[in-house]
């Protein structure tokens, strides 16, 4: 835990700790990153295409042009984030030049890397980073993650996978408050996630960092959903800009979100909305065609 | 649990930003809150506090809700405000880069993101008029308040800007108090909201 007692690593997960309670939203341009934040984004994810077009038109998906994240960052004053590969810390290194605000090593692109992630405490710019349970949670925050989000299945219109991912997490974290000391040594090997960070969360009830959802939210009762289910913010990618009506459906996830304990007002955000994006039924697909399996 | 603020309630609007840490300070300080996120959650409060946050999202949602508005009555009723970062670029008159509209309860000018982006967010130590040792003082993507009226006290300075500052019932921190374990800032806010406005100097309170 010595990394994180540090300056860096708290100004780090205190901008995480900023954007709790909203919504972030993939945009592949300055001016869907408008529309995202007069809609009420409290940050936008810069990328080359959004995941539901990668998943569609196939080939190597990369870390967006500069020029297009300049642009970006010129035309909004929210936080910018921006995707690399998982274990590309040259692209990781150019972000950083760049300054964006937030970087997310992301299974939606593909991997550079299949046994290294990204160090991620070498770096000024904080890391977001996909997890499915609690130990590959652990493993990105000993790495430097200084925010979590589920993996869910991005691209695909389906709340299923972020649910599980979701569920799988905070019950994980519900186990380890109920064992002994003893206990959590076996378990850290269990989850193949360092001691120091098993033990924090079997005394603190949660993850040291930010625990956000990401993969599959296309309605604002999506996002209601991921929330009551222990979300603290969360990640949009195809559901807005593959929607019928991208202003509208952000401005109705934002609401949700806010709400998402009072079903009255989901209720209205849910109301006036087109056609959501068309969804992909999970148990259709293909492993080969999961993203959420890329990283570890 | 705690007798010494009985009876005093404190609110912390909950649109988005870092609303639960607020919480956690008043907890430790045994006063009572509650989260206002629409405009009947304000009744029977002495003080509101706006968290910090992506103004831009906030304003947004308070404006399209009347909580914007009901807010403003609040505070001519002489409720309490205490806005840190995002919150006090929703009570400044004046806001720019870029400007936007705000509650323009604090004779003050801001500048957004006034140190630059994440990369420059840092933690400082810093002398504050509230007691004589030094505070820390988290600052992510803060403002910079470039000016402030005569009637505005300013309790603390960091590289030549304001970075505290009081105007009776209002007061204002670019930086995040409720990211550190001190209580002081939160302390002297939910005397303000006690006490009730015109205490000038810092020292009576």
């Amino acid at each position: 835990m010595e990394l994180m007692n540090n300056n860096l690593w708290r100004v780090k997960v205190g901008l995480a700790e900023m954007l709790k309670g909203g919504v972030i939203m993939d945009v592949t341009n300055a001016e869907q990153a408008k529309i995202a934040e007069d809609a009420g984004a409290c940050a936008v994810m810069a990328l080359e295409r959004v995941p539901s077009d990668i998943r569609k038109e196939g080939g190597v998906a990369r870390m967006a042009a500069p020029r297009i994240i300049r642009e970006i960052m010129d035309t909004v004053s929210i936080p910018v984030m921006a995707k690399v590969r998982i274990g590309h810390f040259a692209e990781a290194q150019v972000l950083e030049a760049l300054e964006v605000d937030y970087i997310d090593e992301s299974e939606v692109l593909t991997p550079a890397d299949e046994e290294h992630h990204v160090w991620k405490h070498g770096y000024k710019v904080p890391f977001v980073c996909g997890a499915r349970n609690l130990g590959e949670a652990l493993r990105r925050i000993a790495e430097g993650a200084a925010m979590v989000r589920t993996k869910g299945e991005a691209g695909s219109g389906n709340i299923v996978e972020a649910v599980r991912h979701m569920r799988t997490i905070v019950s994980q974290i519900k186990r380890l408050t109920l064992l002994g000391e003893e206990e959590l040594v076996h378990e850290s090997k269990e989850l193949g996630s360092p001691f120091e960070l098993v033990a924090w969360v079997a005394k603190h009830g949660k993850l040291p960092v930010p625990n956000f959802s990401a993969g599959g939210i296309a309605t604002p009762a999506d996002a209601a959903l991921v929330m009551q289910l222990g979300a603290e913010a969360v990640f949009v990618g195809s559901g807005i800009f593959k929607s019928s009506d991208p202003a509208v459906r952000a401005r109705a996830i934002v609401k949700a979100t806010t709400h998402y304990k009072d079903p009255k007002v989901v209720l209205e955000a849910s109301e006036e909305l087109g056609d959501a994006m068309k969804g992909l039924d999970i148990r259709q697909m293909d492993e080969k065609d999961l993203l959420q399996t890329r990283g570890w | 649990m705690r007798m010494k603020y009985d009876g005093l309630k404190i609110g912390i609007v909950a649109i988005q930003g870092d609303y639960e840490a607020h919480a956690k300070v008043l907890e430790r300080l045994g006063v009572e809150h509650k989260f206002v996120r629409t405009p009947p959650n304000l009744s029977g409060l002495a003080g509101v506090i706006l968290p910090g946050g992506e103004s831009t999202t906030q304003l947004k949602v308070m404006t399209e809700e009347g909580l914007f508005d009901a807010l403003k009555k609040f505070a001519a009723a002489d409720g309490a405000f205490f806005g840190t970062c995002a919150g006090t670029i929703l009570l400044a008159k004046e806001v720019h880069g870029p400007s936007q509209a705000s509650l323009g309860l604090l004779d003050a000018s801001v500048l957004r993101n006034g140190y630059g982006r994440q990369v420059a967010s840092d933690v400082h130590m810093g002398q504050t008029k509230l007691r004589a040792q030094p505070l820390e003082m988290v600052f992510i993507r803060a403002p910079i308040i470039q000016s402030v009226g005569s009637a505005v006290e300013i309790l603390a300075e960091d590289a030549g800007h304001p970075v505290l500052v009081r105007e009776g019932k209002i007061l204002a921190a670019t930086f995040h108090p409720e990211l550190s374990d001190d209580t002081t800032v939160h302390e002297y806010f939910v005397r303000i909201a006690k006490n009730g406005a015109g205490v000038a100097n810092a020292a009576k309170l």
